[in-house]
């Protein structure tokens, strides 16, 4: 690791990356570092999976305006930069007559944000254009626009593509301390000192450790445990809108909404917890959650669930994000809970611009504005297929059966800058394991590929960070 | 587009089998597709004697009884692909398979047998609640990496479900040197054979802890322990009787699933309680020309009955390919008290072979009863059972010369005393 950066981004989530993707247009040099052993392993990589249309957020706020532009970014960039994204629509649901003025003041909130495409609908309109909607479903709000996106996808898009363009990663890399220095900031890690003229801190759940190094105002994060359980693909089709429930003093709600690989995606509890690695589920979250989405879906076949997780959101003290420049050349991406995976491509826009505007920086002459996704063989049709595994026969080894992942998209998620090192890093690539099996037949076949690929035994391979080695030994 | 009269889904014990049976009744052409880069199957990594005592009369290991099949494969020269998935089949019996060196190929098939196995219930289907860390395998899985791949997963196991495969493991991973804790059950009974349970466990004084359940996994990068709880008569965990078992890894052993996607493509008819497809005495599916056998069509406890079943299988499908495909006399299979399912769900009477063996599983354990037949109304068999658990597999056999009056609505099969 060279230690001389104009730029050092803490935090390779999707908020990281995305500052990342946005700066490297730049003439800058730009580090990213995270104290995991891949991008996308906090928040990034455990939520929702929305594209928010931008009525939840109060007018005015940092959010409401990251939101709605977020989400227009997120459109324009899942086709340059080659991510899973639907625009599939989103209906909240009311279930009390009472409940009414409630939605008709997110339906004034949209409207003012600038979403488009919004109406209050009636519960009857609410079955039409979604028929697994319960019968005591009286209004709902729809809005068109919402969409949901692939997480994963996405962060690796964003890093790829901010590798592509110079952008060095460093991986398990642990923040110890942030000193203010000449001309900038020394991050000090346990990999090394970092010197940088300046720092963006897009830490997560850890934001307010790295704010309070620098910052005289203190800020807290609270880790908001979320938990979810996906059903299996078979039961995809279940609902295609994202449908949400109306906040209630019961609580917020949950949602059931289809992901882009055609899964059902039920979520998420809300549990503010001390430590900021616990992401446990509980039986008791499961059995709330599950309960709670029958409301809105009566006929969720919870025979079909493949897997629970859960994740953690950044939840600040005040309801907004921190957004800025808040101590000179420090800015901060900090409390960003949801939306924030919406509003991530307009937070790395922003900081973008603040920081280009504040070191003067010109645009690079041979930036690379393009991305594409490893090709996912399976869904070509044969005559296709058959050319691309020709030309690499390892295409045609099929290693993951539930979701028909080839050892040559596995190895392509191995090579690709920045790579996965890890299984989960294989899965949230390319999806091996990540169907209904849950990597049970493939675990031994991508150790193997892993090993291989990365010239490591096959006992060091790990399922993510340092300690998680599936293997103990060879025989 | 290429055809064959005979695609066989499935290199395994079954496919193998079904193979080898339907060239003896002179089907020449024959192509088996398997994934895996040997055949054999699941048997390759059962690496325990206790195989083969009812069809060769001798203890093999699972490879031993697999080459068996193959040595006859190889004999007959049947045409087989390794490293081959069939990724799709359509009604029409169309079948894409893909491998490295051809790509993917579509060939249309005379009649197919679907021999594709099972998978196992991974955690995420079982509801485990903790941390999501490595060292959670399902007993197949860790069974591969340790008999296939030499690899050892662990130093101090626990075990959850008593499937056979969790049992076998227990004595495996023991042999290899690490400490299993105990095997918990969430039933009052074990889902696995009863001589395993004496040979795995007993033998090795590992505790089977029935009526129990995980009820955390502990450990964020590694399992570091898991907690068990006692489970009431709902299955639910019993506040006040949680143990700590402190482990590196824990092994599910908790039902094997028929692995039936394809079938689903071709748009057969699948069995609720199985999970497999429903069939008739032929072993023919609801589509024409696509016959089931072994586990994926029902999960088996001995490989000796799904070599049987196999070979039915591709008798039945080289009768269809020599013409014989009249199916006019269903009477459906109705289960009874006690009785889970039955393979088959419906005989063809009027055109069934001098006798079919109908396999099925109980709902529970049954001390001195009885398995009973009904055709209709009619009381017509009756056999007695000193003990029926829902871990081994039932059957009865119903005799073409046994309808006397002709056609009935309806048999039923049912445990009674």
């Amino acid at each position: 690791m060279m230690n001389e950066y104009d730029v050092c981004i803490i935090g390779a989530g999707v908020v990281g990356c995305a500052a990342a993707m946005q700066l490297s247009k730049y003439d800058l040099n730009i580090l990213v570092i995270d104290k995991e052993e891949d991008v996308c392993s906090g928040t990034s990589k455990a939520n929702s999976a929305i594209a928010h249309a931008g009525y939840d957020a109060v007018p005015g706020t940092i959010k409401a305006k990251m939101n709605v532009r977020g989400a227009e970014l997120i459109k324009q960039l899942s086709k340059t930069l080659d991510f899973s994204y639907i625009q599939n629509g989103s209906l909240v649901l009311c279930f009390d007559e009472a409940d009414i003025p409630k939605l008709n003041t997110l339906y004034e909130r949209g409207i003012k944000n600038g979403v488009k495409e919004l109406s209050v609908i009636t519960g009857d309109e609410a079955r039409a254009l979604e028929p697994a909607v319960s019968e005591n479903a009286v209004a709902a709000l729809y809005a068109k626009d919402a969409g949901i996106v692939c997480p994963f996808g996405m962060t690796y898009a964003f890093a790829e593509n901010a590798a592509a363009n110079g952008v060095q990663f460093s991986f398990l890399t642990e923040v110890k301390n942030v000193k203010k220095s000449d001309p900038g900031y020394t991050v000090v890690t346990d990999k090394g000192e970092i010197n940088t003229k300046y720092v963006i801190n897009a830490a997560g759940v850890y934001a307010d450790v790295i704010h309070n190094y620098v910052c005289d105002d203190k800020i807290k994060i609270t880790a908001r445990r979320g938990e979810y359980v996906l059903l299996d693909r078979e039961v995809g089709d279940l609902v295609k809108h994202t449908v949400f429930q109306l906040p209630t003093k019961l609580g917020k709600g949950v949602l059931v909404a289809p992901t882009v690989h055609g899964n059902i995606i039920v979520g998420p509890s809300a549990e503010d917890i001390d430590d900021k690695e616990d992401t446990e589920t509980t039986a008791a979250s499961t059995a709330k959650i599950k309960e709670c989405a029958l409301q809105s879906v009566p006929n969720i076949p919870y025979n079909k669930v493949i897997t629970g997780f859960s994740g953690l959101r950044a939840h600040g003290g005040d309801d907004d994000f921190i957004i800025g420049e808040t101590a000179d050349g420090f800015f901060d991406a900090a409390c960003i809970e949801s939306p924030g995976l919406t509003s991530a491509p307009a937070i790395g826009e922003y900081l973008a611009m603040l920081i280009s505007k504040k070191s003067g920086a010109a645009l690079k002459t041979d930036y690379i504005a393009e991305r594409k996704n490893i090709p996912h063989i399976a869904k070509m049709p044969p005559e296709k297929r058959t050319e691309m595994i020709k030309k690499n026969p390892l295409y045609g080894n099929i290693i993951c059966r539930c979701e028909s992942i080839s050892e040559g998209e596995i190895v392509d998620a191995i090579r690709r800058k920045p790579g996965a090192v890890s299984l989960d890093g294989v899965k949230r690539r390319v999806r091996a394991g990540m169907g209904r099996c849950q990597a049970g037949f493939c675990t031994p076949a991508t150790i193997a590929i892993l090993a291989r690929e990365l010239g490591i035994p096959e006992s060091e391979v790990t399922k993510n960070r340092p300690g998680s080695e599936q293997i103990k030994e060879k025989l | 587009m290429k055809y064959h009269d005979l695609v066989i889904i499935g290199g395994g014990p079954a496919g193998l089998a079904a193979a080898v049976s339907a060239h003896e009744a002179g089907v020449s052409d024959i192509l088996i597709l398997e994934r895996d880069e040997r055949l054999g199957g699941i048997l390759n990594q059962c690496i325990h004697n206790g195989f083969g005592l009812h069809t060769f009369k001798e203890e093999l290991t699972g490879p031993e009884y697999a080459e068996r099949y193959i040595k006859k494969v190889l004999d007959a020269k049947i045409p087989y692909k390794l490293k081959t998935i069939a990724a799709d089949i359509s009604p029409e019996r169309e079948i894409l398979y893909v491998n490295g060196e051809e790509g993917a190929v579509t060939v249309k098939a005379g009649a197919i047998i679907l021999a594709m196995g099972c998978r196992e219930r991974p955690r995420g289907a079982l509801g485990l609640p903790g941390y999501r860390p490595a060292g959670i395998f399902t007993a197949g899985t860790a069974q591969r990496l340790m008999n296939i791949e030499g690899q050892s997963v662990g130093k101090k196991v626990f075990i959850l479900g008593s499937g056979d495969i969790g049992l076998i493991m227990a004595r495996r991973m023991t042999l290899e040197g690490a400490e299993v804790c105990a095997v918990a059950e969430l039933m009052p009974y074990s889902g696995g054979l009863n001589r395993n349970i004496v040979q795995c466990l007993n033998d090795f004084n590992i505790p089977l802890k029935l009526s129990h359940t995980v009820t955390q996994i502990h450990g964020k990068e590694r399992v570091t322990g898991i907690t068990i709880s006692e489970v009431d008569e709902k299955r639910s965990p019993i506040p006040g009787t949680e143990e700590y078992f402190d482990c590196d890894t824990l092994l599910l052993s908790c039902g094997l699933l028929p692995e039936n996607e394809l079938s689903k493509s071709a748009g057969i008819t699948l069995d609720r309680v199985t999970g497999g497809p429903v069939v008739d005495d032929r072993l023919q599916c609801s589509v024409p020309g696509v016959f089931a056998c072994g586990n994926v069509l029902h999960v088996h406890d001995l490989v000796d009955y799904v070599s049987e079943e196999a070979e039915r299988a591709g008798a039945q499908a080289a009768s269809y390919l020599s013409g014989n495909s009249t199916a006019d006399g269903y009477v459906k299979l109705y289960t009874g008290f006690g009785v889970r399912y039955t393979v088959p769900q419906m005989i063809d009477v009027k055109n069934m072979s001098e006798q079919t063996v109908v396999r099925f599983r109980v709902a529970d354990i049954y001390r001195d009863k009885s398995i009973a037949l009904y055709y209709g109304d009619k009381h017509v068999k009756k056999q007695k059972k000193r003990i029926m658990a829902p871990g081994e597999m039932e059957q009865i056999i119903i005799k073409k010369d046994s309808f006397t009056d002709g056609i009935p609505d309806s048999i039923k099969v049912c445990v009674e005393d």
